[in-house]
């Protein structure tokens, strides 16, 4: 307070007239007790010596307390500096991006294509980062369906071992010394004429063909070569000779009856596999209303996906291919009254019967082949024609663009670089070092390119050996088009801003043509010529574009097959290379989702092998994990032995995509290198040829497989039937288990359920379940990558494969059968039921958490961390578990996932989730499992939650259908069905209530699983007592 | 007086016609005394086992269960095999204790103090298992159930591991409490003895002041009485709920209503194994073989026949069951277990606990003490055994053939156990230089002698 003249007192000024404030009144008045307290601070001493001066001491009012108060904070204080957790920074949005609402999800449809795999996909992104693919259920081709490679593709965006800009000569270097260096030297062999020439994988995209185009435009030398590593070429230049088209039909698989496939793994890597196997599993549903099914014949050397789904599956040689083709051709000629090929040996018995029954589902029935041999191809495509199949199950005037590769322009292209003709060569999507058979002395005839280009994302085989590498943006960074099927296209659109500096190919070549274009505004150019009549936005909105498919035509075949006989000469034993479900033709290797998906047949991850029959290793004496060495004309490989059922005597298989040795840290050095054993035949590639197999070495190489153990020892665990058995009792295969009850006196019969100790658990507004339908299943593992994305699901190595501590919370059971059956194992030694027949019937079984309504694991717990939902789901909740792992052990179904270590920020796995990269993919819904802690599925509960939260907003009840858990949503065949049991009409209660096929796993333990199974059923005439 | 009936002299229990004096010489020396030689070679070897099995916990607790053979299939392996095994060999000193104290067998009195000792050391070394076989053991404590902050959390009283937790913790609390009891008057008596004052003086507040009063002496026998009547269901009980953590899964080989009093009988079998194998040791090095003699080890080598006669039926009738019920899951378990690929720890645990065991009919080997110390290794060895098979070959084989799997040992599963074999022989050893190993007060009750000599004599 300024000081004022209190009325009655005379001015107090001091000599300087400055203004003098005075504290009070008794400052003014020189009072003699303030004048005395004016020079202490405070007006009262503070009670400091009470705690801490000499009174303090003497006297014990507050001190033992104080004492305790300080040594308690002291203490709380030291430990709580000690426990500080780990800094990790999370940025809040300053201004929030449209569209963008933390903790929502968008989805952005897209397509991937590269060069191998297709899909339209939807792209599930959280706070700007792809974190799960998904089908766009809008595409006619995959139909809302994934593929466990496209699945996995999301995590190779986030691959460590990408490149973080271009190189040039080894060196990073700008994009605009790039340009320049490269625009130069092409000006400079365009002047001279020199070769260019640009080597890509099939190219879908019509925006990309025209780049190319354009890019020729500007340099009139360029050639475009399209080459697949798995060639179907034959068939191009089979149905040039056979009707005129050069190009690859489009197939019905649905409207077949009777399907026969050789060599043709269609379920799994065959051209376009998620289309065929969803049509394909169309023809294989049964239900209530539906008691026809298709019939499958498969002839094929190695065990294939595809042949251990078939009815029928004759293994047969390499070289015996042709053969039982022309005997077929024949059979089905001698019908038809058509001219028939040269003389051919094969099993006639098989033949006519397949004859038999094709003739009789004339136009409802389809041959296909997989042979990379045109003979062969014109023999089918003949067979196909008799049959009347052009224009039913064959469309060839909608014609299929996934395979264009064309393997004579291919060689040429090899011949010029062994001369040197070459000038500049571009890679796009391929990697011919390491996919040609002779890739070793390809690379060394590209020191004299003087222009080598590779758009590789990372320094691969081919790429290293190149001038420059200029890194395309991730399919997912990508603005695209693509053309699958004739007047079928798709868009992507980038679903996050390229994370390194990268660009997208197209605009690299656009640049380097001289005009330099943003490629979206390129597309879009594009796409106003070509759909005038829609919208831009809407095209990319939807990401599909379809224009409606002309009815196909028939085609008369019109090549001469008469002159076509045996010719190949049959080996002692014949090698033939085939692709893997996770890690396909090898340029997705280096992902560890892919490379830990067991193979779909011999269940093992992280390597291949060499697949011989039983009866060769016995005659042979090689044992599983001896190293021999596989002789070709040309090549040789070192490679284990692995004894696999099936697989026909005299024949032996090798995977391809494995040996990498500059895909990455993950992928280097896994299994071995196949791809020389491929060879230039007729100048067409050939899959298969006669070898010689050494043993080099006796040791016990030992594989990583989640399955040791192969038959079902008598027990009913996949419930199977033959097709006339279900159709007088759709219980076949499936007959109610009554169990003896003796209450009081009174002895009843009931099924297991009804004889229980416990209480039913008090079921809410939902009550979830699942269905499984064996008969649909083909065992792909799409649903297990895709399971394995959602949930976060750690990879663990091989290592630890070996050691049986696999994560995946879903797997898929493969069994054989074995020549004991139950009944004579009883009397005989049961150990003979363990031993797999040579050539066995393969059944796959989905086994995911059951969510059992009497669970064994949610009793045994002493902590409660398992509990039973209000909705049926049995529960794991992680920050209560301590881990005694008893709720594992008392699991029927072993479905319980250990963290036997910690899995995250661990260099010792040091997969994605050991990166900042890697963890970008990780679903931020649910939580990263810590070490010592259970997992387990649980039924995507991050989802159904999700959805009951909206349908709360809006005040209404979830619909059936509305959502899906991971696995049933990219499952090509439909056989996973998700569901709530009480919506009475909902799809699950329509496939649970009739009690034809559907039952619970192990029944018998009466733990009332909420996931059921159903059946199946292989159209066979044989009863099941035969 | 030819008509009265004079019953038989029983040979007397001590030998060497011990006064009072000479019994506490003898059993105080090896308190008093230096230690020899063959206690130091024992001693370090068994406190580097010790030392190295915990460097092999501090390197699971560092690293994960992982660094365990243990998988997705087989949860539980040398774990709880090792936990079995230890409850077991713990049940020799309480039935010794407890109830030959309540059936008035005097002979108990020369080994009761080490069994009891040996309980408590080997609970020690068993509690270590379930303590740290936990994915998460610093949160082992969730498993008592304390009043916490987690809202309405608590423990799963259906679960048996969480009767474990007290079954295994009463046992502990009981045994230590009644062999601290019994050593009372004895640690009053070593004290007395002391010569150094910090001897005295740490004797003196171990011995709680006994004064060997009549009121004190009242008062133990009273405590003592009541503390056998707890420990005698102990003996029955604790090995029945660690029973119950296979007998009430649903696994084949494990659900199986026989498993209590099959697995009470073979704990009291490997006990008094491992008591006959540690007091032959201890009487030879310790010079007591005229307290515990060829009478006491025939004893309890006619325990080991009616025990390990008891668990081989209990084999038989497992067998029979699995037939018998036409369950083809436990048909198969039983199959597996003696033809499978683990048939050879199979065919160990028939060997070592079946067969060996009955040569004991034989008074020749019976009273041998050579045969007793090689035959009691063989029932150690056979009831580890026992335990690796009903655990490791019931899981590695369950319902689905699928997750069939095979489970082998990594090094530090083996040195953890190794470190408790250690651990509980150093302090075996520690407590035989420390407290008197024979429970002098009460033995000194039994060396009344007969008057038959004086009989002889016609006096």
């Amino acid at each position: 307070m300024r000081g004022k003249n209190i009325s009655g007192l005379k001015d107090h000024q001091d000599p300087k007239m400055e203004k003098k404030y005075w504290k009070g009144v008794e400052e003014l008045q020189n009072d003699a007790e303030f004048v005395r307290l004016k020079n202490n601070e405070f007006y009262e001493n503070l009670p400091l010596d009470e705690v801490i001066g000499k009174k303090a001491e003497e006297s014990n009012l507050t001190p033992r307390r104080d004492f305790l108060k300080f040594l308690g904070f002291g203490v709380a204080a030291a430990s709580l500096a000690a426990c500080e957790a780990p800094v990790r920074k999370t940025i809040p949005y300053l201004i929030r991006p449209e569209q963008i609402v933390p903790g929502i999800a968008n989805y952005y449809a897209s397509t991937y294509f590269d060069g191998y795999d297709y899909a339209s996909l939807l792209v599930k992104t959280r706070e700007g980062r792809p974190i799960k693919i998904e089908g766009n259920p809008l595409s006619s081709v995959t139909k809302g369906k994934v593929s466990a490679r496209v699945q996995a593709s999301v995590l190779s965006l986030y691959d460590n071992a990408r490149l973080r800009g271009p190189m040039m000569n080894g060196n990073a270097a700008p994009w605009t010394n790039i340009d320049k260096a490269i625009t130069d030297k092409l000006t400079a062999i365009a002047a001279a004429g020199g070769k260019i020439r640009i080597l890509s994988s099939t190219v879908i995209s019509p925006s990309t063909l025209k780049v190319i185009e354009d890019f020729s435009k500007k340099y009139p030398t360029t050639k475009h070569i399209q080459y697949d590593a798995i060639s179907c070429s034959a068939m191009i230049q089979a149905n040039k000779e056979s009707f005129g088209v050069s190009v690859l039909p489009t197939y019905s698989f649905n409207k077949a009856n009777v399907i026969v496939a050789f060599d043709c793994d269609f379920l799994l890597n065959w051209i376009s596999p998620v289309e065929y196997a969803s049509q394909y599993a169309e023809t294989r549903k049964l239900n209530s209303g539906r008691k026809e099914m298709s019939k499958h014949y498969q002839f094929e050397s190695a065990l294939s996906l595809t042949g251990s789904n078939a009815d029928v599956r004759t293994g047969i040689k390499p070289s015996q291919q042709l053969s039982y083709i022309i005997a077929l051709h024949n059979a089905i000629a001698s019908k038809a009254g058509a001219k028939s090929a040269g003389s051919a040996t094969a099993d006639g018995k098989v033949i006519e019967k397949l004859a038999e029954e094709l003739w009789s589902n004339k136009g409802k029935s389809l041959v296909v082949c997989g042979i990379n041999d045109a003979s062969a191809q014109k023999l089918v495509n003949s067979i196909n024609s008799m049959l009347g199949n052009y224009g039913s199950t064959i469309d060839l005037d909608n014609a299929s663009n996934l395979r264009k590769g064309n393997d004579a322009d291919l060689a040429m292209l090899l011949d010029e670089a062994d001369k040197g003709e070459v000038a500049a060569l571009f890679f796009y999507n391929c990697n011919p070092v390491y996919t040609l058979p002779n890739g070793e002395a390809f690379a060394k005839s590209m020191n004299r390119i003087d222009l080598s280009v590779s758009f590789a994302d990372r320094p691969d085989e081919t790429a290293s050996v190149c001038k420059f590498i200029c890194p395309d943006n991730h399919p997912l960074e990508s603005w695209s088009d693509a053309e699958p099927r004739k007047g079928v296209y798709s868009t992507g659109q980038p679903t996050i801003s390229p994370l390194f500096d990268t660009r997208q190919m197209q605009e690299s070549l656009l640049a380097w043509a001289g005009t330099p274009a943003v490629f979206h505004d390129y597309m879009a150019a594009n796409w106003k010529a070509w759909a005038p009549e829609a919208t831009w936005d809407k095209i990319i909105q939807d990401g599909v574009y379809e224009k409606t498919a002309s009815s196909p035509s028939s085609y008369s075949f019109n090549a001469d097959v008469s002159g076509i006989s045996e010719s190949k000469a049959a080996g002692a034993i014949e090698v033939v290379v085939y692709e893997k479900a996770g890690v396909g033709n090898g340029a997705q290797a280096n992902n560890p989702w892919l490379q830990e998906l067991p193979d779909p047949v011999s269940k093992i991850t992280w390597d291949n092998y060499l697949a011989v029959s039983p009866k060769d290793a016995r005659e042979k004496g090689w044992r599983q994990g001896n190293i021999v060495t596989v002789k070709t004309a040309k090549a040789a490989v070192n490679v284990p032995v692995l004894i696999q059922p099936g697989q026909t005597p005299g024949s032996v298989s090798i995977a391809l995509g494995y040996g990498r040795t500059k895909a990455g840290k993950t992928a280097d050095n896994i299994g071995w290198n196949a791809y020389p054993l491929v060879s230039m035949v007729n100048g067409l590639l050939s899959y298969s040829a006669t070898a010689e197999i050494l043993k080099t070495a006796d040791e016990d190489y030992v594989f990583a497989a989640t399955q040791s153990h192969h038959t079902m020892m008598g027990r009913a665990i996949v419930k199977e039937t033959s097709l006339e058995e279900y159709k007088k009792n759709p219980n076949a295969g499936n007959e109610e288990e009554l169990f003896e009850v003796k209450v009081g006196k009174e002895i009843s019969k009931k099924p297991a359920n009804e004889v229980t100790l416990w209480d039913e658990h008090e079921l809410g507004n939902h009550h979830w379940g699942m269905s499984i339908d064996l008969n649909s299943c083909i065992g792909c593992g799409a649903c297990v990558v895709a399971c394995t994305a959602e949930n976060n699901v750690p990879m663990v190595g091989k290592d630890e494969v070996m050691r049986s501590r696999e994560m995946h919370w879903m797997r898929i059971d493969r069994y054989y059968s074995s020549d004991f059956d139950p009944k004579e194992g009883e009397k005989g030694d049961v150990k003979l039921m363990e031993n797999p027949s040579d050539m066995p019937r393969v059944v796959f079984q989905p086994v995911m958490c059951q969510h059992c309504n009497h669970a064994p694991c949610e009793t045994v717990c002493p902590v409660i961390a398992t509990s039973h939902s209000s909705e049926g789901l049995n529960q794991m909740i992680y920050n209560r578990c301590v881990g005694t792992r008893y709720c594992a052990n008392n699991c029927p179904y072993k479905v319980r996932r250990f963290n036997w270590f910690r899995y995250s920020d661990n260099p010792k796995f040091d997969y994605n989730m050991n990166n900042d990269l890697g963890k970008m993919v990780l679903n931020p819904d649910v939580v990263v499992r810590s070490r010592g802690v259970m997992e387990k599925c649980s039924m995507c509960v991050q989802r159904i939650q999700e959805t009951k939260l909206n349908a709360k907003k809006a005040g209404r009840k979830i619909k059936d259908g509305e959502f899906n858990v991971a696995c049933a949503q990219t499952c090509p065949t439909n056989a996973i069905t998700f569901g709530d049991y009480n919506i009475p009409d909902s799809k699950i209660n329509q496939m649970w209530k009739p009690k034809e096929r559907s039952y619970h796993l192990l029944e018998e333990l009466n733990v009332q699983p909420n996931v059921f199974y159903q059946t199946k059923v292989r159209n066979i005439e044989e009863s099941r007592e035969a | 007086m030819s008509g009265n009936h004079e019953a038989v002299v029983r040979d007397p229990l001590i030998l060497g016609k011990k006064t009072y004096h000479q019994m506490t010489e003898d059993i105080c020396r090896p308190v008093e005394g230096k230690a020899n030689k063959y206690w130091w070679i024992s001693f370090f070897i068994a406190f580097a086992a010790m030392l190295w099995g915990f460097t092999c916990l501090a390197y699971t607790i560092g690293n994960g269960i992982g660094t365990w053979g243990a998988n997705k299939t087989v949860g539980w392996a040398w774990d709880i095999t090792n936990f079995v095994w230890w409850i077991g060999i713990g049940h020799a000193g309480t039935l010794i204790s407890a109830i030959l104290l309540l059936f008035r067998q005097r002979w108990r009195m020369s080994i009761n103090r080490s069994a009891e000792a040996m309980t408590i050391f080997a609970v020690i070394c068993a509690g270590l298992f379930p303590l740290f076989h936990t994915g998460r053991p610093w949160l082992d404590y969730w498993m008592l159930p304390l009043p916490n902050q987690f809202g309405s959390l608590w423990v799963n009283f259906n679960s048996p591991l969480l009767w474990d937790v007290f079954a295994i913790s009463t046992y502990f609390s009981v045994s230590l409490v009644f062999w601290y009891l019994g050593l009372l008057p004895d640690l009053a008596t070593v004290r007395d003895r002391c010569v150094t004052p910090t001897k005295r003086f740490i004797y003196g507040i171990l011995s709680f002041g006994w004064k060997g009063t009549a009121r004190d002496w009242h008062r133990f026998e009273e405590v003592s009485l009541v503390l056998a009547g707890l420990s005698t269901p102990l003996v029955l009980s604790v090995h029945t709920i660690v029973s119950f953590d296979f007998a009430t899964s649903i696994v084949p080989g494990w659900h199986t209503t026989i498993f209590p009093p099959y697995f009470v009988a073979g704990a009291i079998f490997s006990g008094f194994a491992m008591v006959l194998t540690l007091m032959i040791v201890a009487r030879k090095v310790l010079n007591l073989e005229e307290y515990i003699s060829l009478q006491h080890i025939e004893l309890m080598n006619k325990i080991i026949i009616l025990t390990g006669s008891i668990v081989g039926i209990a084999y038989i009738t497992e067998f029979f069951m699995a037939w018998y019920s036409g369950v083809q899951y436990e048909s198969y378990a039983f199959m597996n277990r003696a033809f499978g690929p683990y048939w050879w720890a199979y065919w160990s645990m028939m060997t070592c606990n079946v067969i060996t065991p009955q040569l004991f009919w034989f008074k020749k080997i019976r009273t041998s003490v050579m045969a007793t110390f090689i035959i009691s290794i063989f029932v150690n060895i056979g009831m580890w055994f026992e335990r690796f098979v009903i655990i490791v070959t019931s899981l590695h084989r369950d319902f689905l053939p699928s997750s069939w799997v095979m489970y082998s040992p990594t090094y530090i599963e083996v040195g953890i156990f190794v470190g408790t074999i250690g651990l509980f022989f150093t302090c075996f050893l520690i407590f035989s230089r420390v407290f008197p190993v024979i429970a002098l007060a009460e033995l000194k009750t039994i060396i009344k002698k007969t008057g038959n000599q004086y009989k002889k004599k016609g006096i």
